[in-house]
């Protein structure tokens, strides 16, 4: 349903990726892992409209949406948790998550009562500034916020990015009805073990190449390892 | 084995000061086979130049976008004609004095007005200028809301000015106009060459890296407070001088007239805008293409102001480096180069370029 | 001399004052804009009732109802065409564009309407007045500080409960992040004008019937406008009825002293709440 063809991506006279090719099949999660600057955000940026791209380098659903501007793309039902969370300072967790559909409004599964129910304490901290919460808490919001567009495809760049390890164990406790909601899932990771329990199939980057592809359960750690790094052992 | 060294001359800017030299020198020998008007002429986009340089030094290279230069002409001014009729100062020294009172003007205003930033400095410096033109409106020794004159005799006893008259054999309001001309002339050179000599050095520099990265500057030493207040005050002081200069030269002043933000400001933001703002060289090329838009468009009354101000948008717009940035993008010539650039030179060269660029 | 009546006056013509600063407080809350033209698109907005009081016999709040769109188009089309293109990290462009429309604006009006002195006639409304307890106040006065009231009231209500405030906060907060949440911050901008022309409208309707005016006017409006949103403190819009109120009294109580004092008195006010307060009454906490 979405895919990218040769897609490459530059930042002022910097070239981020060479030639992209990753394709995302309906109701299936997609890691992407890779060290710092192997251009996983980049591309994650790219699929969601805030850096241009050439307007085939991207497929959603048989159109070519390359060249879409984010507002377009997430109308189309394409949303993203961005890197860093980057919440509304000046809204309250509600109107945080209340932004999420502004620019879709499509009768689905996720509803402001349905997030709350995936993560409760939200409710609970409705009226709250978002700056107050925990860092937890704050990609909680994040992810809720993106899933009240109720996207088909759910773009999830680094959530567990400066997080404990027991948080970010409960964050991906969420994903299982995610998926079950129906949406497919990219999600991008550093954490290559978080990454292979989730996802049904990895890509691994380096320097804004794709150097492995395969299923999760079909990747030896070795290949990994060198796809990662690239170590050749 | 070659050396580097760092020089910020180009060969244009050295063919460019020799020309220069020459333009100089004509100016100088100019009342001598122009006419009076002509004279008049060139004393009006002499003192505009002036004033462009100083907004320009201002807002493109300080950052600091004032809308309020008035202040410093109408009070220069006001200055001057206090020195003159009141105290019965000679209009020379006046020019000075109202220069001198533009500077301690400076130090209360700026007090205010760098209480806020960016846009908000912008239309802070017209309310102060207004303050000072309404607390003038109402001295009533110098005519109050509607102004006053300088006394003839005043301007025609100048000694200066009578030197004039009998070294040219001309009559005294003609060699008043060719002194005031000349004076100008002085005072732009002087203008351009302090900005150009400023930019150059350390303090230079850190005007530059300022107006590129307020934060970064701040880390590497650059003390970019005091920075802006020394060019606010110093650019006060030479509006100042210009202020008091065009009032000898109108000998006529009125609150309107002195503090008006069109004549001071708004003039003088288009010229630099439509010449090109952040150089040396913009404000000359504006000066010459608003002396020529309000030429030809002298008899179309407001007509004259909407277009300037079309144009001032249009540039701002779609060129917003201005005309002589459109001519550097398409030649790469400078004449007042300000860049340092690192050059290969051969041991046994000259090592007067290394010394000139102390390099911070 | 009366001192409550004067005073009285003067906190009724804040509210004038407060219908200038409203709009302009508006957007650079939102998109950190000055808009040194301002003042002008009030005069126009002035003249374009004008045109349909005189031109059409409209009764004057019927013509500025018949103006509101036309402004709210004009303001969108604004942003939208011209201004959005200066917005940046630097303020140079937007405050040199803006500042040459005030000067495209004067000039346009004095080629089309010439210098003279205008009023917009409002018939009876101009002379009467109530009673109230010790002084009596004029209509339009009264009528104008509850517009500004009014319009406070509903700009935060449009602020901070509806679909389209929490677009404003939120791409005024993080333009790229409310972009993947489906806001075009470019139409969010222009609407954001287009709102602030709205105002001006109202604000023009009250300059029309309450004073003369001619096209040149526009940049003393302007001026204070800003004082009142700078004493009130940026991003506050009950703070900016309290700044308006401010330069009011001061204007009518220097002018109840010496005539000529009056806009000077206003001016001064402002200098000294610059100078105990810089960041204004109500500050907001971030910036």
């Amino acid at each position: 349903m979405l895919e990218t063809v040769g897609l490459t991506a530059f930042y002022g006279d910097f070239q981020a990726l060479f030639g992209v090719d990753l394709s995302l099949r309906v109701g299936e999660t997609v890691a992407i892992i890779g060290a710092n600057g192997a251009g996983k955000s980049t591309l994650m940026r790219s699929i969601s409209g805030v850096i241009a791209n050439g307007r085939a380098a991207i497929r959603f659903e048989g159109e070519a949406i390359g060249d879409l501007p984010a507002a377009k793309v997430v109308a189309r039902g394409i949303a993203m948790v961005p890197e860093g969370r980057r919440l509304f300072a000046s809204l309250s967790v509600e109107e945080n998550l209340l932004m999420g559909n502004y620019g879709r409004k499509v009768d689905g599964p996720w509803t402001l009562g349905s997030v709350y129910d995936l993560f409760p304490i939200l409710k609970e901290r409705r009226d709250q500034s978002s700056t107050s919460l925990s860092g937890g808490q704050q990609q909680m919001v994040a992810i809720g916020r993106a899933l009240m567009s109720n996207p088909r495809v759910l773009l999830c760049d680094e959530i567990s990015l400066g997080l404990a390890p027991v948080v970010i164990r409960d964050i991906y406790a969420a994903f299982p009805r995610i998926k079950a909601s129906g949406a497919s899932i990219i999600i991008v990771e550093q954490d290559i073990g978080q990454a292979m329990k989730v996802a049904d199939r990895v890509y691994c980057m380096m320097e804004g190449k794709v150097t492995l592809e395969g299923r999760a359960g079909d990747l030896s750690r070795d290949a990994i390892h060198a796809a990662y790094f690239g170590v050749h052992a | 084995m070659p050396q580097w060294g760092i020089e910020t001359k180009t060969r244009a800017s050295r063919a460019f000061l020799s020309v220069a030299a020459i333009v100089v020198a004509a100016g100088i020998a100019a009342p001598l086979f122009l006419s009076r008007s002509t004279i008049q002429d060139l004393f009006f986009i002499l003192t505009m130049l002036v004033l462009a340089q100083c907004w320009n030094l201002l807002a493109g290279y300080a950052g600091l976008v004032s809308v309020g230069q008035q202040a410093f002409v109408g009070f220069g001014a006001y200055a001057m004609f206090a020195c003159v009729s009141l105290a019965g100062f000679d209009p020379l020294i006046a020019i000075v004095l109202g220069g001198v009172a533009a500077t301690l003007l400076s130090l209360p205003l700026g007090f205010f007005v760098f209480r806020l930033q960016g846009a908000y400095f912008a239309i802070g410096t017209w309310v102060v200028a207004e303050v000072v033109r309404l607390l003038l409106a109402q001295w009533r020794a110098l005519g109050g809301g509607t102004g006053t004159s300088l006394p003839n005799t005043a301007t025609r006893d100048m000694w200066a000015a009578r030197l004039v008259a009998d070294l040219l054999g001309v009559r005294s309001a003609q060699a008043l106009d060719i002194l005031t001309y000349w004076l100008a002339l002085l005072l732009a050179c002087l203008t351009m060459g302090f900005i150009y000599w400023l930019l150059r050095t350390r303090q230079g520099l850190g005007l530059a890296a300022i107006r590129d990265n307020q934060e970064a500057a701040r880390s590497v030493g650059v003390d970019a407070a005091s920075l802006k207040w020394a060019v606010y005050v110093s650019v006060a002081f030479v509006t100042g001088v210009c202020g008091a200069l065009i009032y000898v030269q109108k000998a006529r002043i009125s609150p309107d007239a002195a503090f008006s933000v069109i004549d001071w400001t708004a003039y003088v933001i288009f010229i630099v805008v439509i010449g090109g703002i952040g150089t040396l060289e913009g404000p000359i090329v504006g000066v010459i293409v608003f002396f020529l838009l309000q030429n030809t468009l002298a008899d179309y009354g407001s007509w004259y102001l909407l277009v300037l101000g079309l144009i001032g948008i249009g540039v701002m717009l779609f060129a917003p480096r201005g005309l002589w940035g459109l001519f550097t993008d398409r030649t790469g010539i400078q004449f007042f180069p300000v860049r340092r650039r690192l050059v290969k030179r051969q041991e046994d060269a000259s090592t007067d370029a290394l010394q000139g660029g102390r390099d911070g | 001399m009366n001192w409550l009546d004067t005073i009285l006056q003067g906190v009724l013509l804040g509210g004038l004052y407060a219908l200038f600063a409203a709009g302009l407080s508006l957007v650079f809350g939102i998109m950190r804009l000055v808009n040194l033209a301002h003042g002008d698109l009030i005069v126009v907005a002035a003249f374009l009732i004008l045109v349909l009081v005189t031109g059409l016999g409209l009764n004057p709040f019927l013509a500025a109802l018949v103006a509101l769109p036309v402004m709210f188009a004009a303001g969108w089309a604004l942003q939208y065409f011209i201004l959005n293109r200066t917005l940046g990290d630097d303020i140079l462009p937007p405050l040199l564009v803006t500042f040459g429309l005030s000067i495209v604006i004067q000039n346009a009006l004095l080629e089309g309407f010439s210098a003279d002195s205008r009023r917009v006639p409002a018939g009876s409304l101009e002379t009467m007045s109530l009673p109230l307890g010790p002084v009596t106040v004029g209509v339009m006065p009264l009528l104008t500080f509850l517009s500004a009231i009014a319009v406070i009231v509903v700009l935060n209500q449009i602020f901070y409960r509806t679909a389209l405030g929490r677009a404003f906060r939120a791409t005024s907060d993080d333009m790229v992040t409310a972009g993947l949440m489906g806001v075009e911050p470019k139409r969010i901008f222009a609407t954001a004008t287009g709102i602030a022309m709205v105002v001006v409208t109202i604000a023009a309707l009250y300059l029309g019937t309450r004073a003369n005016f001619d096209p040149t006017i526009g940049p003393a409006r302007l001026i204070y406008a800003f004082e009142a949103v700078i004493i009130g403190g940026l991003g506050s819009l009950w703070g900016t009825l309290l700044g308006g109120i401010i330069i009011g009294v001061a204007q009518t109580v220097g002018a109840a002293v010496n005539p000529e004092w009056q806009i000077l008195a206003g001016h001064l006010a402002f200098l000294i709440v610059l100078l105990v307060r810089p960041r204004g009454l109500f500050p907001r906490a971030i910036d």
